[in-house]
């Protein structure tokens, strides 16, 4: 395939770099809070990525829910714990560590990238256009995924009301 | 992607036409984040002015015609100040979240239309991108309030945390309304649907609940819990100074002024007003009914006290977010009903198609949407008055029985 040199290209790199030394550093951060940090520049990385990849829509719920939402919560939690910032060496033990993360490697490629990729070198691109219009007519109408769309957000509503109650004070109930 | 303008030049030129993609897009970013900059610098001014008038007094008056050079001045003075770091904070992160929290604002402007000709990008998400930036501002103050290393700045940080998470719900809510109704999230598509009725007249609950929960998010009067000076001294702030200080302070203002310009866009049919195929004519609506809303924001700012975190999360919790989620469903189900019957313009497909229709068209749908939006409304004012001759009673019985057995003195 031809190397071409525009826009996409460095923005594919800038983006890239973000999430992988953003993913880096979350790995080898001694500081909790550090860490959220970078794993928010990792996530944010990714969501740039979804831009090159024409979908806005998946890249601004990135930011929107793993930013925005659940990397503020890590922050919440992350303030909770006793040691925030010299986490003790007890937790880094780099020879284990490090067969994890070659065997979980080995895994994906073997696993996720070969047989993906390999028996068909350049996947075929579709013509049509998806836009953000498809997305919502695919989960809201009736012959598309509304009803797996609708048992989700019940299934999430009950977990949030299960939250709820098991976080309650029990002197309330009486 | 497509090379015009300013690239197709450049290339013309003899530029490679990748480079003459990127130049002009870069040159673009520059000029769109560019507008909002200088803005800040003159809406720093209007503020201490119309403050100034609000508190009798007559504000920046020395530094150039009407005190207009002032900001100027404070800018020289924030760029000379010593850039402290505290010895025990997170270097790093302090002085990456005045940054954050600047670029949060900043970047909204990218989809903002100035014009129907004039825009940085008409993205086909523009308002969840809004609301996807703006939620980085949560993390700019986090961060500050953490790296700071003091405890004022981190009560701070966790005060803002938990207000502007529970106000974006509100305000996501209705948001949902001028998308629905005008059918896409892109900001340029909700100004053309506008062009019949403004949205403001088919949902005024909407708009003044964006309002509200916009309010809270710029963290300012009466939600300034987050830099409350008698409680927090500055609140996340804090240890900030000079220009790194500046960039928060800037990053404030400006925030308010995007809400007045949002809303304007969202309800009030951003540059839609008479001639308005005209680019300057277009400009100058979208700015006249900005700054009417940029006023209004001022002079909450300047009249309403502080209320405490309890009324601002009881408020929020029990008033705010039930009245938009059910806002949005009984707005979602008049509209379905209306496109049911077929009183709306409807495109080809069947679709409701607010862009182009003329103020007839509109006339069925404001009217019930407007009915609905009162029958909403009526109880809650009720309810407040009930709440309000209560406690007025309560006071009354108070006084008489203190007039019935005077206090014994000691």
């Amino acid at each position: 395939m031809e190397f071409e040199f525009n826009v996409v290209t460095v923005a594919f790199f800038v983006f890239s770099f973000i999430t992988l030394a953003g993913g880096y550093a979350v790995v080898t951060a001694k500081n909790l809070f550090r860490g959220t940090i970078w794993l928010m520049m990792s996530l944010f990385g990714v969501s740039g990525l979804y831009l090159t990849l024409s979908a806005p829509f998946l890249a601004a719920v990135q930011i929107l829910v793993y930013i925005g939402a659940i990397a503020i919560l890590f922050t919440f939690a992350v303030m909770l714990t006793r040691s925030l910032t010299n986490l003790r060496d007890l937790y880094v033990r780099p020879q284990i560590n490090l067969v994890g993360a070659v065997l979980l490697f080995v895994l994906i490629v073997v696993g996720v990238i070969l047989p993906l990729f390999a028996a068909n070198p350049q996947p075929p691109v579709s013509d049509e256009v998806i836009r953000t219009v498809d997305l919502g007519v695919a989960l809201a109408s009736g012959n598309g995924f509304v009803i797996p769309f609708e048992v989700a957000s019940l299934l999430l509503t009950a977990a949030m009301i299960g939250a709820i109650v098991i976080a309650r004070d029990t002197d309330d109930l009486v | 992607m497509d090379c015009t303008g300013l690239c197709e030049a450049l290339y013309r030129g003899g530029m490679d036409q990748g480079l003459a993609q990127f130049l002009s897009i870069f040159a673009g970013v520059l000029f769109v984040s560019g507008v909002p900059l200088v803005t800040v610098i003159f809406l720093i001014w209007v503020e201490r002015k119309v403050a100034a008038r609000i508190q009798d007094r007559i504000g920046p008056n020395r530094v150039g015609p009407f005190g207009l050079l002032q900001t100027f001045a404070d800018l020289i003075k924030l760029l000379l100040k010593e850039d402290i770091t505290p010895t025990s904070a997170d270097r790093l992160l302090y002085n990456l979240a005045p940054l954050v929290s600047f670029a949060s604002v900043i970047l909204i402007w990218a989809v903002i239309p100035y014009t129907p000709y004039h825009y940085g990008a008409d993205l086909e998400i523009g308002v969840l991108y809004f609301v996807a930036v703006a939620s980085l501002g949560t993390l700019a103050i986090m961060t500050a309030g953490w790296a700071s290393n003091n405890k004022y700045a981190l009560l701070g940080a966790f005060r803002v945390v938990a207000l502007l998470v529970s106000y974006e719900i509100p305000l996501v809510f209705s948001l949902l309304i001028p998308v629905m109704l005008a059918g896409s999230m892109s900001l340029l598509d909700i100004v053309f649907a506008q062009s019949g009725m403004w949205f403001v007249f088919l949902s005024p609950l909407a708009a003044v609940l964006f309002f509200i929960s916009s309010q809270a998010e710029t963290g300012r009067a009466p939600f300034d819990l987050i830099e409350a000076e008698s409680e927090l001294v500055a609140g996340f702030n804090i240890e900030y100074s000079g220009m790194k200080f500046g960039m928060f302070f800037a990053a404030e203002f400006l925030h308010v002024f995007t809400n007045a310009v949002l809303i304007t866009i969202l309800f009030f049919g951003g540059w839609l007003g008479l001639l308005w195929n005209e680019p300057i004519i277009a400009f100058l609506w979208l700015g006249i009914k900005s700054a009417l809303f940029y006023f209004v924001s001022l002079w909450i700012r300047n009249t309403v006290p502080r209320l405490r975190i309890d009324q601002v999360m009881n408020f929020n919790w029990f008033f705010l977010v039930p009245l938009s989620i059910i806002l949005l469903l009984v707005t979602s189900g008049v509209v379905m009903i209306f496109k049911t019957v077929g009183l709306v313009p409807l495109d080809a497909a069947g679709n409701m198609q607010l862009a182009g229709a003329n103020l007839f068209d509109m006339l069925p749908l404001t009217l019930a949407l407007l009915a609905v939006n009162a029958l909403m409304i009526a109880p809650i004012l009720n309810r407040w008055r009930n709440i309000g001759r209560e406690a007025r009673l309560a006071n009354e019985r108070r006084q008489q029985a203190r007039m019935a057995s005077p206090a014994v003195g000691d």
